[in-house]
Order: C-alpha cells, then sequence, then structure tokens
C-alpha cells in the first residue's frame, strides 16, 4: 500500500487508483499492414523491468482521469508523477 | 550413493542423537563449463534438473540459484495441488502432475507430505453455477475426477461452512475433486534437490546470474557473482524474475510480476480437513499439519517486485473468510508475506524454446505453479533434452502470443487470477 499523488486530485491512497500498465506504447497507426509478430509485440510483450518502470495509472475512484508514473518497481518508491501528453522526465529514461 | 531414508535409518540415527545424518545435497564450486546450467533453484528448476538426469541420462547439470533453494515462491504458496482445470490443454499438464504426485514420496525417498484431502470450489452466483458445473463435465470427459455438490452437500462435507441464505455471497453450490489436496512445499524443493544431487547435478546456491553472454543466435554461458560458467543450453525457471533474466538476453516476455500474499494463523486443533476456494469472494483456506489456518489473498493489479503486498488484499480476503467461516471470527493470524507471480496475458504457463537457440523458459504459472511442480519439472526437462516440447506441453509454447492459439484459463481455472 502507498501513497499517490494524483495530477488532478492531490494525495490519494493507492487503492483509489488501479494500475494500467507500461506507459508509451504507441498504437500501431496502420493496424491492417502489422504482421503477427509486431501485434504480438504491442500487445503482449512487455518490459516489466525490475527498477525504475514508465507506468499508465488511472484514479478510479476519483477524478476517473489517466496519467503516467515513473515508479521504482523493486521497493514501489514514486519517482515522478505526468500527465497524459506530457513529456516523461528525461532523467529516469 | 545416498543412505536410503527409513524406519530402521531413524531408529540408527537416534542413537547418535541425530547428530550424523549425512547431508542431503553439497555445496560445490562451480565448474568451468556445464552442459546444462538451470537458472532458478525452487521447484521447478530442481525437478527440471531431477528429471534431465534420470530420464534423459543427462550429466554435467549445474543449478544456479540466487538465494537459497526453495526460498522464493515455492516456499511461499498454499501448497494446494488440483488438476480441475477446463480447457484440455491445462487439463492434461496439471494431471501429468497430479499423477506423479501420487508417486512422489516413493520415488524420492522423501516424504513430500501429500495429502488428498480433497479441493472442494464454492459457486456463489448463479454464473458460478453455471460455470462450475460446466467444468465439472468438461474435466469428466479428461477423465479427471470431478463431482458436483449441491448446498446440502457443501455443508456435509465441510459443516464449518456457512451455508445460510442470508449471506451476502451465499453458497449456491460446489465441485469437489477428491484426488486434489496439499503437499509440504518445502519438501518438495529439498527431496528433488536431493535426488538431483545423487545423480551428480551441482546445486549451486548463493549464485545470482548478472548476465547472459549470446554468441550468434545460440548462447555461449553466463555471468553469475560466483564467476563466469559456459554453457550453451539455459533452462530458465525464475517465475517472478523471469523478465529480468530475459532482459539479460535481449528477449522480452508477455509477463507482468505482481505481488501475491497468503497469511497463516495460530495453530489450532484439526477443524477444516480439506481445502475449500472461492473464485467469486476470492478466499481460500486449508490446514496445515501444525494446525495453523493457511489463507490465500489474492495479487495487487500492478507490476511489483518487493514481495509485499497491499493491507486491503489481506482484508478482503478476510473479510471473505469471516463471512464463509464464522467460527474462525477470534483466530489470530501469526504471520503474513508475499511472493512475486509472474502471469501471462492467458494465464496458462509457459514451457518453451525461444527464438534464441539453447535458451528455454519455464515461466508465466502466475498464482498456480506450486501444483505443476513434478509435471513442469518433467515436461521442461523433456524440452530442454530434445529440443522439442512433449505432446502435454506443445500449447504451452512462447510462440502462442503470435499465433493467437491462447490457453485462456481466466476465470475458467476455478480460481481467480
Amino acid at each position: 500500500m502507498f501513497l499517490i499523488h494524483c495530477p488532478y486530485c492531490g494525495e490519494r491512497e493507492q487503492s483509489e487508483f488501479k494500475a494500467g500498465g507500461e506507459a508509451h506504447i504507441v498504437r500501431p497507426k496502420q493496424p491492417t499492414e502489422l504482421s503477427d509478430d509486431q501485434w504480438a509485440e504491442y500487445l503482449f510483450m512487455r518490459k516489466n523491468i525490475k527498477g525504475v518502470q514508465f507506468e499508465r495509472w488511472v484514479h478510479t475512484h476519483g477524478c476517473r482521469k489517466w496519467f503516467n508514473m515513473v515508479r521504482d518497481t523493486s521497493n514501489d518508491e514514486i519517482k515522478a508523477i505526468y500527465k497524459m501528453g506530457e513529456k516523461p522526465p528525461t532523467k529516469y529514461k | 550413493m545416498k543412505n536410503k531414508y527409513s524406519i530402521i535409518s531413524l531408529i540408527k540415527n537416534s542413537f547418535s542423537y541425530h547428530e550424523n545424518w549425512q547431508k542431503a545435497w553439497g555445496d560445490p564450486e562451480p565448474k568451468k563449463e556445464y552442459d546444462i546450467v538451470i537458472i532458478g533453484g525452487g521447484g521447478h528448476g530442481l525437478a527440471t534438473a531431477y528429471y534431465l538426469a534420470k530420464k534423459h541420462n543427462m550429466k554435467n547439470i549445474a543449478v544456479v540459484e540466487k538465494g537459497w533453494i526453495g526460498g522464493g515462491n515455492t516456499g511461499r504458496n498454499t501448497t494446494i495441488i488440483r488438476s480441475n482445470y477446463l480447457w484440455d490443454a491445462s487439463a492434461g499438464l496439471y494431471d501429468h502432475a497430479l499423477k506423479i504426485w501420487e508417486n512422489l514420496s516413493q520415488e524420492l525417498n522423501y516424504n513430500v507430505m501429500f495429502s488428498q484431502r480433497g479441493v472442494m470450489n464454492l459457486a456463489h452466483n448463479l454464473q458460478d453455477v453455471r460455470d462450475l458445473k460446466r467444468r465439472t463435465h468438461a474435466n469428466r470427459l479428461n477423465g479427471i475426477d470431478a463431482v458436483y455438490l449441491n448446498t446440502e452437500q457443501v455443508k456435509k462435507f465441510c459443516p464449518i461452512i456457512n451455508t445460510s441464505p442470508d449471506i451476502r455471497y451465499p453458497v449456491l453450490g460446489g465441485t469437489l475433486q477428491r484426488r486434489a489436496g496439499t503437499a509440504r512445499h518445502d519438501a518438495v524443493a529439498w527431496g528433488y534437490a536431493r535426488g538431483a544431487d545423487e545423480m551428480g547435478v551441482d546445486i549451486i546456491q548463493n549464485c545470482e546470474v548478472k548476465g547472459i553472454k549470446r554468441s550468434g543466435d545460440g548462447i555461449e554461458g553466463i555471468e553469475t557473482t560466483k564467476g563466469f560458467i559456459k554453457t550453451k543450453k539455459i533452462g530458465v525457471v525464475a517465475a517472478g524474475h523471469s523478465s529480468v533474466i530475459a532482459n539479460m538476453a535481449g528477449l522480452k516476455l508477455p509477463l507482468e510480476s505482481k505481488p501475491l500474499q497468503a497469511l497463516v494463523s495460530e495453530p489450532v486443533k484439526p477443524i477444516i480437513d480439506t481445502v475449500v476456494m472461492s473464485n467469486a469472494v476470492h478466499a481460500y483456506v486449508s490446514q496445515s499439519d501444525k494446525g495453523e489456518l493457511v489463507i490465500g489473498a489474492g495479487t495487487d493489479d500492478y507490476v511489483s517486485y518487493s514481495q509485499k503486498g497491499s493491507h486491503e488484499i489481506v482484508e478482503g480476503t478476510l473479510n471473505a473468510i469471516l463471512e464463509l467461516y464464522p467460527i474462525f471470527s477470534r483466530m489470530r493470524m501469526l504471520r503474513q508475506w508475499g511472493g512475486i507471480v509472474d502471469i501471462c496475458p492467458d494465464a496458462s504457463p509457459i514451457i518453451s524454446k525461444t527464438p534464441i537457440k539453447g535458451l528455454y523458459f519455464n515461466c508465466g504459472w502466475g498464482t498456480g505453479g506450486f501444483k505443476a511442480t513434478p509435471g513442469s519439472g518433467d515436461l521442461f526437462a523433456h524440452t530442454i533434452a530434445n529440443d522439442e516440447p512433449h505432446k502435454l506441453n506443445a500449447a504451452f509454447n512462447l510462440n502462442r502470443f503470435v499465433s493467437g492459439d491462447l490457453v485462456d484459463e481466466h476465470g475458467a481455472a476455478a480460481v481467480a487470477h
């Protein structure tokens, strides 16, 4: 259990949120031209990093808005939170 | 040669105050080169090494383990064994394991305390009833024992369950697999370790893999905290850390690692002589031979390697347990812990070759890998030895995420994932 600072509502309990998996996976621009391998990569393959990972979260039991998070998955420490569409902080890249 | 464990050896050793028992496995330094290296010294990894040596006459095998053998998910699960899965591929896989369990203590000369006390799955709503009935029929068509029970029969089989119709999620029925049950999880790792050691497998503990050295389309060896080990074949059985190892080889897997929690109560006299699982309210409970209630909770929905989960997951499970078993209302919980489980999008495992020659993965067991330990080891050993899957694990290949031929056991496998 940890606290998450929603960029719209402020600090709330993690149980109000839902994790949406790895961030910055871009939806294919030309889906009809994708090979099976490319579809598998887009749909299923994940970095699943132990360490600093970029993720999407949604404030399900709050403002219901999506946002991005940089989190260390080895100790659940949140490094940064930024809104959808904003550039990810470069120092964790 | 290992001395056989028997009543005679027990009596003999009692005269020397049990101080002269032979070591069950050695503590070797890694050799320069092995034919096969298994990464991960849990039940699945040790079983793989055991069957590679025993059934495929492989020599020169090492198991490398970051911590102590059996110290990861092997020692953290709730020890439930069953094979009542919906799909044919899963039924084949898990019942193969169950058949090995039935004779495992004899085979290993090591008491794994396998107890076929039955596993009962409860239905709490109309959809549950339909799903469970469908699964019962599917199981029986696959030759797996399964019966459907109505509420009275559930009550008769496990009298402490609250079957009152006015609880929040009333018990409408359930399924029972009588051949299912539990085993002592540490003993499984130790038994396989002892058996593998006897056949010359090097079990190298406290040896963390730091990198995988590639050469062309194959493997050259592994970088570890105990130095470089040359090998052409690697079997990875690293559970929650599978993606970490895969990343070392430049491979991506369809896995997410999440914390799964369990807890045990203070020990009490025998009160529940079976395993009861409930999918809808996510609560399952059994009683260990020491008398503790063993309770399995759910996973958190975010990726984490921290081996601890959220408090509300435990709270939710205990709420459900109390509603179903009011008799436990004053029990105190003794210990709670988390393990990191690697979950596939279709909630089925991967026992497979990879695009990299000589690199094999056995992962994705998610929340239910313990039950499969012997079968998983046997089939993974076959896959490594022959460079081809056995027909029982052919469906569980990595390529199914490309072909779309998934084995979708989400919700169908009698417990929520």
